[in-house]
């Protein structure tokens, strides 16, 4: 592996085993997508995976017989409503100007604003809050701002809302194409008739997002736990009642309405606040609430066996964790000569066992933060390598121009190290295209 | 809507949350109170003995068994259970089996093994959810290192022992059954009045009730929390030791971020 070449020359260390593991698989995708007409290197800068937008095809030459001059013309613009000529160069193929409009002419769009005349305003469009003169204005600065309320709301002369802006002109418009219309079906289609504005939803869903935008992270937390609890409560809630006889009360009927009732209420976005706040929450918090549900369903089964509540409650607190961390927790309590499943199973034995758990759990979490933590001081040097996808670490020494570059990200490495050494420290990302300096050397 | 919303920090806040949905479940439809945080467990041992019929064997009749629910320590159980429901398996005829007075066994007579589920029914006062276990029946001897030859007169013993555990017990089963010696409380309050007791749906006590002298008992199993609490104990202590160990070590290492770095030989 070329990276632990450069390291043997370099005489650093080697790179523990998942390090190398990862990086084998990132060369071996990237040689065989090299493209054609632009350099290894060049096409390496760009990320080293196919562009989004075709690139220029460098290869391909204007044929032999053109004779390309460029000269200094004047041209008028179609998007213009003067008649100004300006001056540009032009390429100009075997004395044959190039004819069409000004290239970037197409880009002048507007957007189609009604016009309504002023008897159209006396029978249909009058409205006790808005003067015609002002819903002139309004229509005036729609077609000059291109209906962006934001700009018109700013230049209004009288105050007025975004909100009242928009619901004024969307009144009108719709005003307009029902008067004009031959019947009230053509227009049924038309899709201001069918969605209309409504300008208290709007107001509503803006102030939601407003609220949603200025939460405070401890609010997120709590409203994240609350839903998580809330759901699961309803769930075990559920799967309780179906295992029940037909005769459930009434009680819990209306709690179960009342709790998806209040839930949803309490803020008009629950799933887009859920999703964020769900992966920024810590673990423990979340278990916590699990606890909480799980002997909260436990309690209203009114009757459970001693080992079917150690059962949810071994559950509840794997619940955060993946497949592999309940198996280390397993070989844990065997090792430690405890069983799995307790054989004498009374309040005492189940405590214990439960507590028993956890306590592995936080072991196991504690060992991979030692990990981490020492991985991380040796991954500082590996880091340059890991995160340069692009390095072609077994290329560095078969190309000459760059076997200094090979050189400088070692460098680089141990400035940022040092403390205090360098307060600018460029990302990884950034070593490649740096120049060499004589500095360097 | 603010006031909805609570912290949770303890299985309590998720009870209060319950309230603040408008469930309340302290009462139930005949006005019964329930007592919280409290809990009445009943210890039991469910199994099955089975005694190998010998010579009076027959080809569908090999063994002569008895699957039963019992108090651990052989106490009256007919204090909480009013009913017990084996289901055999099919190829018995009535495989539903009712019993509803204590013991709560059931013997038959057969050649295979199977998994016996078994319903528990409570008295009214108790609880009126049913409890589902079940049961294998095993028929033949082994020990841990494969099967052993089989005995007429030793019997093949399968027992388990568990907890049927009632939360938040209505107040007049506490009442009733407070001082039973099949019955365990947990975390009950002191000075706490209790109302008159309630009223076992069958009363069959010192009838058949009484299991001591049952005839199978010489065979029941004794099951002791000691061994498995002992070894609970140690593993918790090295568990926590170890915790400690770590800990001190991770601050160790935020200590010194670039101290494994030190060594390099590059001086810029």
């Amino acid at each position: 592996m070329g990276g632990t070449d450069a390291k043997d020359i370099l005489g650093l260390p080697k790179t523990p085993l998942s390090l190398t593991q990862e990086k084998k698989s990132r060369p071996q995708k990237e040689s065989h997508r090299k493209p054609d007409g632009i350099s290894r290197e060049v096409y390496a800068l760009t990320g080293g995976v196919a562009p989004l937008m075709p690139s220029i095809d460098l290869k391909r030459r204007p044929p032999a017989d053109e004779k390309v001059a460029w000269k200094w013309l004047s041209f008028t613009n179609s998007a213009r409503k003067d008649d100004l000529q300006l001056y540009h160069w032009v390429r100009v193929v075997n004395d044959v100007p190039p004819t069409g409009d000004y290239s970037f002419a197409k880009y002048n769009k507007s957007v189609d604003i009604l016009k309504y005349t002023d008897e159209e305003y006396e029978n249909h469009l009058t409205d006790p809050v808005w003067t015609k003169e002002e819903t002139d204005q309004l229509f005036e600065f729609c077609q000059n701002f291109d209906l962006r309320f934001v700009v018109i709301a700013d230049r209004f002369p009288v105050s007025r809302t975004v909100e009242e802006l928009k619901d004024r002109y969307y009144s009108v418009n719709r005003a307009l194409l029902r008067a004009r219309a031959q019947s009230p079906a053509d227009v049924a289609n038309h899709p201001l008739m069918k969605e209309p504005y409504d300008i208290t939803r709007d107001r509503e869903r803006k102030r939601a997002l407003s609220m949603v935008l200025s939460q405070s992270r401890h609010q997120e937390k709590k409203d994240a736990e609350i839903l998580a609890e809330a759901k699961r409560i309803t769930e075990m809630r559920l799967a309780a009642r179906r295992a029940e006889e037909p005769d459930v009360s009434a009680n819990e009927n209306a709690g179960l309405d009342k709790a998806d009732g209040v839930v949803p209420g309490r803020s008009v976005s629950p799933t887009s606040n859920s999703q964020l706040p769900a992966t920024a929450v810590a673990p423990s918090t979340l278990t916590m609430a699990d606890y909480a549900s799980t002997l909260a369903s436990l309690r209203m089964l009114h009757v459970y066996l001693r080992t079917y509540g150690l059962e949810q409650m071994v559950q509840a607190a794997s619940s955060a964790v993946g497949l592999r961390t309940i198996k280390r927790v397993e070989q844990t309590l065997q090792d430690l000569g405890v069983n799995l499943k307790p054989k004498v199973p009374t309040k005492t034995v189940c405590d214990e066992h439960l507590e028993l758990r956890k306590e592995i759990l936080t072991l196991l979490n504690l060992q991979k933060q030692l990990q981490y933590k020492e991985s991380e001081g040796s991954s500082h040097r590996e880091g340059s390598y890991a995160a340069m996808p692009d390095t072609p670490k077994d290329r560095v020494f078969a190309s000459d121009p760059f076997s200094f570059g090979a050189e400088r990200p070692i460098k680089k490495d141990q400035k940022r190290k040092g403390p205090g050494r360098q307060a600018d420290t460029p990302s990884p990302a950034h070593k490649r295209p740096r120049k060499l300096k004589a500095s360097d050397l | 809507m603010e006031s909805d919303i609570e912290i949770l920090s303890e299985a309590d806040a998720s009870m209060r949350k319950l309230r603040i949905f408008g469930i309340d479940d302290r009462e139930d439809e005949n006005g019964r109170r329930r007592i919280k945080d409290v809990e009445v467990y009943v210890p039991i041992v469910c199994g099955s003995i089975a005694f190998y019929l010998g010579k009076k064997a027959t080809e569908y009749r090999t063994h002569k068994w008895t699957v039963y629910v019992r108090g651990a320590t052989n106490e009256d159980l007919g204090v909480v259970i009013k009913r017990v429901i084996f289901h055999l398996h099919p190829s018995f005829n009535n495989p539903t089996r009712v019993v509803d007075a204590p013991p709560f066994a059931l013997s038959e007579c057969g050649w295979g093994e199977f998994k016996i589920d078994i319903t528990v029914f409570f008295h009214t006062d108790v609880c009126e959810k049913k409890l589902e276990l079940s049961h294998v029946l095993k028929l033949n001897p082994e020990n841990a290192y494969g099967p052993i030859p089989k005995s007429i007169k030793i019997p093949v013993v399968a027992e388990s022992y568990n907890e049927v555990v009632f939360p938040d017990p209505f107040e007049s089963f506490v009442a009733r059954v407070h001082n039973h010696p099949a019955i365990q409380i947990s975390n009950i309050p002191d000075g706490l009045n209790l109302p008159p007791p309630g009223v076992a749906d069958t009363y069959y006590l010192m009838e058949k009730g009484d299991t001591k002298e049952h005839p199978l008992s010489p065979w029941f199993l004794k099951f002791s929390e000691v061994e498995e609490l002992f070894k609970l104990t140690a593993a918790r202590q090295k568990v926590q030791a170890d915790i400690a160990k770590l800990k001190r070590q991770l601050i160790m290492v935020d200590g010194q971020p670039e101290g494994l770095e030190s060594s390099s030989g590059y001086e810029c």
